[in-house]
């Protein structure tokens, strides 16, 4: 359906009909090309947005702008990948930049959260879509949307405030003996997990559902239960979207902030320790940016540098899961 | 009885065992999460009551008597970020849906912009934060490292517009749309595809342009799907600590943008309505993380902060699923 259709009824009642069918200039023409063209820039805007971080990301940590050396000039990728240390706030024999420490940090945290998130997220999604009546569904699916919305900072004091302090001190230090600091990245993956979860419980409830009936129908002539059908069946069947939901929701957890800031501490230590605090990814960038960092160092400059290696982590995982989700399409389609 | 059916039944049994367990975990699981929302809650309301009163509503933030520290400053400071925010990513994000959804055919262009869309979808909020603290705080350090004014009359007052924009409310608000927008072009495009049609076939067969129908006729039916996607992503964008804290807000504010602390003061004082986008500020969800990292009493101050943020969200989300609502009953395709 062509804009010339409507445009011709502007047109004189003079003109020949198939001289009126004829692309002429014409001003509601013209107009509608002109809004056509704004919607399209308003459409590019998103591209502009993502060439806009690309290459603020680029300055200052692989091109320099205002003439001192980049971040990557003075720091080899080398180093910045096997060195272990990282302490960018020392005079420069003892500096060393090193994203090990941070990127054990940042993996840590996601990892506990994905261990919480996960199994409780795709428990949830099963039920959701395999045993909860509509009642129960109304129900649940309202409260998983509020636990989605609440702010991150809120789960950081929650974190900093209840789980420290009531959960993880009296179960691991006073039964345990494990030493538990007051930011430690045990509480912050927790928090981060329960934040993950309704993300997981309603990309992977989406999954489930669009398994057709006629596939369990199967399941049941053939005399299995309904665990049977919901674990040997439907999960198995949208296997590829759960793990695009995982992806998902781990990439979210790597690029999570305020909770992380909050609750696990700014210590870049290179341990697996739950319990010890720890400096993850986004966590530094905050930091750096709090304090009185000068524009134009190479400490404010290994902000761009972790950025950047950020932004690369949650692309690839992003990436990576709408490569499986595509897969998952083919099948139904 | 057969071989093969004695096993069946002597094995069925322990099959719904297996699979009344199951059910039990799904269940557990599910409520574990929403159980977490109301111990939060629980907690939250506990730490903040007796901190939450008329004085902690009205007033500024004070760093040595938490008892006096209040969030007057945050909240007018939300408001205007929130304000701008929308006045600025919704018509863009609107146009750019309306592009998607009703000028575009399924071109190489558009695959390129959903599939961008997806990824910036999933850029942590610290990335744009850097983004804004670049592009709008700083402009590349292209203006020198002192703030040019540029100064424009507009009859009964004079618009003075910082460059670079420097901390200001208005470098906020730019960075909090860009990433909006993605959100909101999506919800955008569902609205819009949630529109028959048949309506604009009718519209086109009437003689009217492609502009004119959507203007006239897809628009309008599409617009209480697409505010309720605009108060969903406000909702998401309130609550947003790291960008801000990227791109500057300040912790101690004694002062509100414009000097505007109550809606009668932008009525007698237009000047300050103009100067309020290009003052400082500090935000609701920025004076809560810094009451956080002090500790000790402030930890209840934090709590009657986080009680406030969580009313502000509670309406935003019930006022959308009251336009959801009014929505379904009223129209009838």
């Amino acid at each position: 359906m062509s804009t010339s259709s409507a445009a011709i009824r502007t047109d004189p009642p003079t003109a020949s009909p198939a001289g009126s069918l004829a692309k002429r200039f014409s001003v509601a023409r013209a107009k509608e090309f002109v809004i056509k063209l704004f919607l399209l820039g308003c459409a590019l805007l998103s591209i502009g947005t993502t060439i806009g971080i690309v290459i603020v990301l680029l300055t200052e940590s692989v091109v320099s702008i205002d003439g001192t050396p980049a971040f990557f000039q003075e720091v080899s990728i080398w180093e910045f990948f096997t060195e272990t240390r990282w302490t960018p706030q020392f005079p420069p024999p003892q500096q060393h930049f090193g994203i090990a420490p941070l990127l054990a940090g940042t993996f840590l945290v996601a990892g506990i959260a994905a261990l919480i998130g996960l199994p409780v997220g795709l428990a949830s999604a099963i039920y959701l879509s395999e045993y909860a009546s509509p009642r129960a569904r109304g129900i649940i699916k309202p409260a998983l949307e509020m636990l989605a919305g609440v702010p991150s900072v809120v789960y950081g004091y929650f974190a900093l405030v209840f789980v420290t302090p009531y959960i993880l001190r009296p179960i691991f230090q006073s039964l345990m003996g494990f030493d538990v600091a007051v930011f430690n990245a045990a509480s912050a993956g927790i928090v981060v997990g329960i934040m993950i979860t309704p993300m997981i419980a309603s990309l992977s409830e989406d999954a489930l559902r669009a398994v057709p009936q006629g596939l369990r129908e199967a399941g049941y002539a053939l005399g299995s239960t309904k665990h049977d059908v919901a674990m040997k069946v439907v999960v198995p069947s949208a296997f590829s979207g759960i793990v695009a939901s995982f992806l998902l929701a781990v990439s979210r957890a790597v690029g999570e902030t305020m909770a992380v800031v909050i609750a696990a501490g700014q210590s870049p230590n290179l341990t697996l320790n739950p319990f010890e605090s720890i400096e993850t990814m986004t966590a530094f960038i905050v930091n750096v940016s709090q304090g009185d960092t000068p524009a134009g160092t190479i400490e404010y400059k290994s902000l761009y540098a972790v950025a950047l290696t950020l932004f690369c982590v949650t692309l690839a995982m992003n990436f990576l899961s709408q490569a499986v989700m595509r897969r998952f399409r083919e099948v139904y389609q | 009885m057969s071989r093969p059916q004695a096993a069946f039944k002597s094995q069925l049994a322990a099959r719904h065992r297996k699979g009344r367990v199951f059910y039990a975990l799904c269940v557990t699981s599910t409520w574990l999460g929403i159980s977490t929302l109301v111990v939060m809650l629980a907690g939250i309301i506990w730490q903040s009551s007796g901190w939450l009163n008329w004085t902690f509503l009205t007033s500024y933030d004070d760093a040595l008597h938490p008892e006096r520290a209040g969030i007057l400053a945050g909240l007018w400071g939300s408001f205007w970020l929130m304000l701008l925010t929308i006045v600025i990513s919704v018509p863009v994000g609107v146009a750019a849906a309306v592009y998607l959804e009703e000028f575009s055919s399924d071109t190489r262009l558009t695959r390129i912009l959903r599939i961008n869309l997806a990824n910036l979808a999933g850029v942590p909020s610290i990335v744009y934060g850097i983004l804004g603290l670049t592009v709008f705080v700083r402009m590349f350090g292209a203006f020198g490292s002192e703030q040019k004014v540029l100064a424009i009359s507009l009859g009964f007052a004079e618009l003075q517009i910082p460059l670079p924009f420097g901390r200001t409310v208005i470098a906020g608000a730019l960075t909090l749309s860009l990433m909006n927008l993605p959100v909101i072009i999506v919800s955008a495009q569902e609205a819009l595809r949630a529109v028959p049609s048949s309506l604009r076939h009718a519209s086109l067969a009437l003689g009217a342009t492609r502009w004119q129908t959507i203007w006239h006729q897809v628009l309008p039916s599409a617009t209480p799907g697409i505010l309720t996607g605009v108060i969903l992503s406000v909702s998401r964008a309130i609550g947003e600590t790291a960008p801000l804290l990227m791109i500057g807000a300040m912790s101690y504010v004694a002062f509100t943008p414009g000097d505007i602390s109550s809606p009668l003061d932008a009525a007698r004082n237009p000047e300050g309505v103009l100067k309020a986008p290009f003052d400082s500020f500090t935000a609701l969800p920025v004076q809560i993380f810094n009451w956080v990292s002090m500790r000790n009493e402030y930890q209840h101050v934090a709590a009657a902060g986080i009680l406030v943020l969580l009313v502000v969200l509670l309406a935003l989300n019930a006022l959308a699923i009251f336009l959801r609502h009014r929505y379904q009953k009223r129209t009838r395709w």
